[in-house]
């Protein structure tokens, strides 16, 4: 009984120490202070804040979790010991910065940011700060979780609410809708400050959301009562309608600012779901998939750019041709590529991409494509008389642009051909003894991938009226392949979720674009690593991917590969 | 033997060989043409040579972390491009410090040692962290998972350093003592080429002693036979894999110093295309093979240095220096068509690739 005590208060110091240590990884990497101007609570908390607490209520709740049955002193200690133990740590910093300057190594060790953490309080009553917020934060967490459990999701998601429309408020308030007379009083007097939401404001929001939240819970569905086909069909219907009446007015509702951030994220949503055929469907890792969308953008750049002289086409003129380019640039990529497989597969077309890229900065082709400027002054596409020159109007274009690609997609993915892309995913051996053609099945994954991408390339030339070498880079590869895995690999309505989040969200926070890749990576890694088969999960993929756990033990049996390793280190 | 040819040969492979066939073509071609018109004197060609082994020194060092890790783990380690960045980028606060003292032109040797040692460690720490947060969860997982852990991996370590240590450029002092050009007849060649040059041959020897000649390198041959086996074999498999990584950490951090020397720049981001690039000598060389390591970062090196003014310029391609990076990214290519398994590694392309 002694060792197991021990042994948790030994595991509550490692946590503490962990979360301390995340603490600082956090406060150097510069987004404590980054976010130290945004506040939640007007006058009282930041963003930056929140951040630099959220390693302690992870770790808090992470170490309560995994000590359920344990009396209540027990967890207080626990909980008490990672808030002391992270805060201590902070404090050495503070203290440490405060004496030695940082800077000239750790650019981010400011004094602004150790005020920050201090709170204003000098120094040396200042360092008991951080240990008193800890404590505060892994206390609370505790609390929090000593709630029973429908409450407590409740209050969960009236403190996320909380913070996402506090995080939020100047995205909300450009809205146009908002600016209509009697919301844009209540909105700015009452709920809203000059940053932030203000403490009443917090406490109203935190109230509605709970209260909703643990009423909606509460309604059970009555499995007595049975909709009639037709009421169920009639509700569809009604639902589609009202979807796509807002779907027609979002760019008016919501104003120019918001116009940007969905066609950049509906050029995300085409990509994806054409990334997701190749990956998600078949299985082949594509990392130079921007390649695609840069033929698409450049064929349409030159053959319509008045000032490139060459064609001078429209671009409905140029739009089959362009298409018609990148899904040739996926076949004629896709034919050498698709003989290797897994890892390979994805270093290879990492390859290509680059060598897209570097071929189009050359000055060898400077005199087509322009070299490092780029090409400018692509005109808008014209529908009769309407010029679709603003970003409102371009979102209809690909509106129905998206439409059309995801019904594709839809009706691709139960199809023969997409069956057939599942079974290759899952095992190519058993896949071609079925009879079916891998070379054929995976070109077909791999053109129509470059098809999409080639449409959503079109789209973001005419939107920008321009193409730069210097946005068709790796990372744009790397951010719809985040689309998709956030999403869920295989799954449709998870791009739509995944551009949405990583996308459409990173955008809103013109804050946030210094860490967007960094909270990309940690986004990747953390959904491998906790939830594989993504937000919006395809059922299929998801029971392949927790085979593991189904059948007991490592599945090496049914790994060849480990028992043949010829190419072991010599 | 023909017949069987007939058998196995489809219509891609066709396609595939008469890319391959024509880009050989033109590779031959633009090299008479060059020779012909006599671009460059012979001096120019050795310096470039010597460029080309310079480069191929560090390729290989960093490539033996590729090499080693997917020995063992059979993965793709995409994120040592990031290994490699952080030790150097860490270091250069050292050598700035150890500069304003004086400290480092009165006493380069010793400097330069704590400078390499503080790169190694800093190197071998994400290593370990990598393997210790991210992989070990991951060693039953589907390959995909794993390349894609990868790549999040190093996102997040590139925007973490950036975040860190700051957006501009570090610049390494230079060393007095490294300064000049050593001069053998009419080529001069510069001292800090021919140190690298030297230092990472030498650091290969070392490392292939390591896995060759030790009892910990024969473990780690055996882990990558078989890790069943070898656990049976009384092997702590866990240990070894974080030897294997802490090894590639440290010839990582070491190739960084090096390459640090020779560019004196570093930043977040100069992991990225070297890292690509010792994976393509990896690959080149035969990957999980140490001496293929050596061989295919030399040869990528040469390639690199002598490519463009050898072939592309001769086929009256302007500026090809801007195509030098396309030159490894299209070797890489079409190894991993044509020979997938590299030049010196065994047949594994059917089972592994």
């Amino acid at each position: 009984m002694k060792t197991e005590t021990s042994s948790i208060w030994k595991n509550a110091i490692y946590s503490g120490l962990i979360s301390g240590l995340i603490c600082l990884l956090v406060m150097l990497v510069g987004l404590v202070e980054s976010f130290g101007e945004t506040y939640i609570i007007s006058g009282l908390i930041t963003l930056g804040d929140i951040i630099l607490l959220i390693p302690v209520v992870l770790m808090t709740f992470m170490s309560l979790r995994g000590s359920s049955n344990l009396p209540r002193s027990n967890l207080a200690g626990i909980s008490a010991i990672i808030g002391l133990i992270s805060g201590f740590i902070i404090s050495l910093l503070v203290i440490f910065g405060q004496t030695v300057d940082l800077r000239p190594m750790f650019v981010n060790a400011s004094p602004k940011l150790f005020e920050m953490v201090m709170r204003g309080v000098p120094l040396p009553l200042g360092a008991l700060v951080p240990l008193l917020t800890c404590s505060v934060a892994a206390l609370l967490t505790l609390g929090i979780h000593l709630i029973p459990a429908r409450p407590r999701a409740a209050v969960i998601q009236g403190l996320l609410w909380v913070v996402v429309l506090g995080t939020l408020r100047d995205q909300i308030l450009i809205i146009d809708l908002f600016k209509i007379q009697p919301f844009a009083i209540v909105l700015k007097r009452v709920v809203f400050a000059i940053s932030g939401l203000r403490p009443l404001g917090a406490v109203l929001v935190f109230a509605i959301v709970t209260g909703l939240m643990y009423y909606l819970s509460g309604r059970k569905k009555d499995p007595s009562v049975i909709k009639s086909p037709i009421v169920v069909k009639r509700n569809r219907i009604i639902l589609i309608i009202i979807l796509g009446a807002l779907l027609l007015s979002l760019p008016w509702l919501l104003g120019i600012f918001y116009s940007e951030i969905l066609d950049t994220t509906g050029l995300f949503i085409l990509m994806g779901l054409g990334l997701n055929i190749v990956v998600g469907f078949a299985g082949l890792l594509d990392l130079g998939y921007v390649a695609f969308y840069a033929i698409g953008a450049y064929t349409m750049g030159v053959l319509t750019s008045p000032g490139h002289g060459l064609f001078n086409l429209s671009f409905w003129q140029a739009l089959p041709i362009a298409l018609f380019a990148a899904w040739l640039a996926g076949i004629i990529l896709g034919l050498p590529v698709l003989r290797m497989r897994g890892d390979y597969l994805a270093i290879v077309t990492l390859g290509f991409g680059e060598i897209v890229r570097l071929l189009v900065l050359s000055d060898w082709l400077k005199d087509i494509l322009g070299g490092t400027q780029g090409i400018q002054s692509i005109p808008p596409p014209i529908i009769g008389a309407w010029k679709l020159n603003s970003l409102p109007l371009l979102y209809y274009l690909i509106l129905i642009s998206i439409i059309i690609v995801g019904f594709i997609a839809w009706r691709l993915k139960d199809s023969h051909l997409g069956r057939s892309w599942m079974a290759i995913r899952e095992d190519e051996d058993v896949a071609q003894a079925m009879g079916i053609n891998l070379v054929m099945t995976k070109l077909l994954a791999f053109s129509t991938g470059a098809l999409f991408a080639g449409l959503a390339g079109t789209l973001g030339a005419t939107k920008l009226t321009s193409v730069y070498p210097h946005s068709m880079t790796f990372i744009i590869s790397i951010n719809v392949l985040a689309v998709i895995i956030i999403g869920g690999m295989g799954s449709i309505p998870g791009v739509f979720v995944g551009a949405l989040v990583m996308v459409g969200l990173p955008n809103l926070l013109t804050e946030f674009q210094e860490y967007r890749y960094w909270f990309y990576g940690l986004a990747l890694v953390g959904m491998m690593l906790f939830r594989p088969e993504g937000l919006w999960p395809e059922a299929r993929r998801k029971l392949e991917l927790h085979e593991a756990e189904n059948n007991i033990g490592p599945p090496v049996s049914n790994e060849p590969s480990i028992n043949e390793t010829a190419g072991a280190v010599q | 033997m023909l017949k069987r040819w007939r058998q196995t040969l489809t219509w891609m492979d066709i396609v595939v060989w008469a890319i391959g066939i024509a880009i050989g073509i033109a590779i031959v071609i633009g090299t008479i043409r060059t020779w012909q018109a006599a671009l460059y004197t012979p001096e120019q060609w050795i310096n470039l040579t010597i460029d080309g082994l310079k480069l191929g020194g560090i390729y290989a060092l960093i490539a033996l972390g590729y090499t080693l890790v997917y020995g063992v783990l059979r993965m793709i380690n995409f994120a040592h491009s990031e290994v490699f960045m952080s030790g150097p980028f860490t270091a250069v606060f050292l050598a700035k410090y150890l500069d304003s003292i004086g400290f480092y032109n009165s006493y380069p040797l010793i400097s330069l040692f704590l400078i390499t040692v503080l790169s190694a460690g800093v190197s071998v720490t994400v290593a370990l962290l990598l393997e210790r947060v991210a992989y070990r969860r991951l060693r039953y997982a589907p390959r995909l998972v794993s390349l894609i852990t990868a790549i999040g991996a190093s996102f997040f370590l590139q925007y973490t350093f950036r975040g860190f240590y700051g957006t501009d450029p570090e610049t390494y002092p230079t060393v007095d003592a490294l300064k000049g050009f050593w001069t053998i007849g009419s080529v001069s060649i510069p001292k800090t080429d021919l140190v690298v040059i030297i230092a990472a041959f030498i650091l290969m020897l070392l490392l292939y002693m390591i896995v060759q000649r030790t009892k910990t390198g024969k473990a780690m041959r055996s882990v990558s036979e078989d890790k069943e086996v070898a656990a049976l074999m009384g092997i702590d498999v866990d240990r070894i894999i974080v030897f294997t990584f802490a090894l590639g950490g440290a010839s990582a951090g070491i190739a960084g110093v090096l390459y640090a020397l020779v560019y004196q720049q570093v930043n977040a981001f100069m992991g990225f295309i070297p890292g690509l690039k010792a994976f393509t000598a990896a690959v080149l060389g035969g990957i999980g093979n140490v001496v293929g390591a050596w061989l295919g970062g030399t040869l990528l090196g040469l390639f690199e240095s002598l490519g463009p003014n050898l072939f592309l310029q001769g086929l009256g391609i302007p500026a090809a220096n801007q195509l030098k990076d396309g030159i490894a990214f299209a070797i890489l290519v079409f190894i991993l068509i044509f020979r997938p398994t590299g030049l010196l590694g065994e047949r594994i392309s059917k089972t592994k690739a």
